[in-house]
């Protein structure tokens, strides 16, 4: 028995050590968010004095409000197009086992964005497209439908389909029975796949590198631009970063079960 | 009526990455520099051949594999440590689990700056923690020595939880029976832990790293947002050179060359992992 409690001790200790290194990061943003530039200059660990001065420049001096706006339309954007061309073909993948266009999908996550950088930028530049929202909506869509087509296309499996067999005798289209059947079936399914669809867009820094211009930049871009001042505002960049991550955890938090499952869609079964 | 069902999707992979794909292999074989004045100019393989004479190039691929092998093979380890010192139930433990996650899904972007910030060599925190221990300060991300390992500790942070909560999941699916057998035996836990378990659980840690290595070969947010390649080309992987190479320098057509080189390599790894995969479980 008191070997146990030991062991047990021991056990608590070590995970505790690994959280509080994974956790650390997070605790110095937050801290020096909340210090000005010459309390993290001057080097003094934990300084006492905090104030929240540079959440309000943050929004005052750079603006970022309309920064979480152009991600927001951005993020709702593409999640709402990967939503409608990803359900139905989830569900003909899942039903009809179309394996190998379920695949053809997947390439989307596994080719290095990079390679079509290029072109987009030179046929959006064509189109006048570039610098506008629905660029980095189209761009931003291609991370999100791999997700939600492979996390549908499981959670369409597990829906039993003699739902739409016995809707289709009674004279249900095929159609029909989709709308009318799969999709209210889908509420769990369809929620965790627009929740990572949105958290990947909210995080994508290449696409919008290449594709915003100054009056779409997204969170990320604002963020990295902080850098290009000669002096770097510390005390504000890290109110910003907290400004961008803590939404992101907050939803983590929340949908915590399905987002390891969903990051691995298609790899663990396939 | 199943095409049907299909056929937005597909048009929009077609027109959105094969179609670029295919674009980006033929504006490889020209000059551009997207001038409207003047036209591509047809060079054949001339960008290819520039490319490997390029010590830049030649560079990057080294210092690609290096980051990721050395990353990879840090978080596989750990992971899976961690992942066998999760999978005990105790007090906590969903809350831990988590915790642990938030590392993956915090903008990577945002998390890098943070990472500048504690590593940086006059204020940073990692400096004064050294000076603890009556360590010299050390130039982290500004030494070009130092910056890949830099850069493989922030990965280490981002990316270890993914590795072990796959493999964790992985653990919990595990039947009980040969534990059971192998302590009716008079096995230690240790024996458990390496002739039972891992083997086991290996098909799950192999997907795991899978996933990583495709990822890691492409890494392009922390290291664009902390270091954009430097000090000097220090930490030029092939994602950040093409990038350079398209948007700073606007040489097109070399940027296109190299980008399929990178597609190449990239499709390569995947397709030689999946056949070790097969291979492995037969």
């Amino acid at each position: 028995m008191k070997t146990n409690f030991w062991k047990q001790s021991i056990h608590w200790f070590c995970v505790l050590i690994i959280i509080a290194a994974f956790s650390f990061p997070f605790v110095w943003m937050l801290l020096s968010s909340m210090k000005n530039q010459l309390q993290i200059t001057s080097g003094k660990l934990f300084d006492l004095t905090w104030s929240l001065s540079n959440y309000r420049d943050v929004f005052m001096q750079y603006n970022f409000l309309h920064f979480i706006v152009n991600s927001l339309i951005v993020a709702f954007g593409s999640t709402l197009g990967s939503l409608v061309l990803g359900l139905p073909a989830a569900y003909a993948i899942a039903r009809y086992k179309m394996q190998g266009l379920g695949l053809v999908i997947l390439a989307a996550r596994i080719v290095p964005g990079i390679s079509f950088v290029i072109p987009w930028f030179i046929l959006f530049t064509q189109m006048k497209l570039i610098g506008t929202y629905t660029a980095l909506i189209l761009s931003h869509m291609l991370v999100g439908l791999p997700f939600v087509t492979w996390i549908m296309i499981s959670f369409i499996e597990t829906i039993p389909s003699e739902l739409e067999e016995a809707a289709v005798v009674d004279g249900c289209s095929q159609a029909g029975a989709f709308t009318r059947i799969v999709l209210p079936l889908s509420g769990p399914g369809i929620m965790t796949s627009s929740i990572l669809s949105f958290i990947f867009s909210w995080n994508n820094f290449m696409f919008s590198l290449v594709l915003a211009g100054d009056r779409t930049k997204t969170l990320p871009l604002a963020i990295f631009n902080f850098m290009s001042y000669s002096e770097i505002n510390w005390g504000g960049l890290m109110a910003a970063a907290c400004i961008i991550t803590v939404p992101v955890l907050v939803i983590a938090l929340f949908v915590q079960r399905y987002i390891v499952s969903g990051m691995a869609a298609g790899a663990l079964k396939g | 009526m199943k095409w049907l069902f299909t056929l937005p999707a597909v048009l929009f992979v077609l027109v959105m990455m094969v179609f670029p794909i295919v674009y980006t292999f033929r504006l490889s074989f020209f000059e551009w520099s997207m001038s409207s004045v003047t036209p591509p100019k047809w060079v054949f393989l001339d960008n290819y051949i520039a490319l490997f004479k390029d010590v830049r190039f030649v560079h990057a691929i080294g210092r690609t594999f290096y980051f990721t092998v050395a990353a990879l093979t840090i978080e596989t380890i750990l992971g899976v440590a961690i992942a066998l010192l999760f999978h005990r139930e105790f007090i906590g433990k969903n809350i831990i689990k988590t915790l642990f996650l938030l590392p993956m899904v915090a903008t990577p972007v945002a998390m890098g700056l943070v990472w500048l910030l504690m590593l940086e060599p006059t204020i940073g925190l990692a400096n004064q923690v050294l000076a603890l221990f009556n360590i010299p300060p050390q130039e982290w991300l500004a030494s070009p020595a130092q910056v890949i390992p830099s850069l493989i500790l922030i990965d280490v942070w981002e990316w270890t939880p993914m590795i072990s909560l796959i493999v964790v999941a992985g653990l919990s699916a595990m039947p009980k029976e040969p534990y059971e057998a192998a302590v009716v035996d008079g096995a230690s836990q240790w024996q458990n832990i390496w002739h039972v378990t891992l083997p086991l659980v290996r098909p799950t840690i192999m997907v795991a790293v899978m996933l990583r290595l495709i990822d890691a070969l492409k890494t392009f947010d922390i290291i664009y947002a902390t270091t954009q390649g430097g000090p000097g080309f220090a930490s030029e992987t092939l994602n950040i050179y093409g990038y350079v190479l398209g948007f700073q320098y606007f040489r097109l057509g070399a940027a296109s060359s190299m980008l399929m080189m990178f597609f190449a390599l990239i499709m390569g790894c995947t397709i030689a992992l999946i056949w070790m995969r097969k291979r492995l479980e037969v």
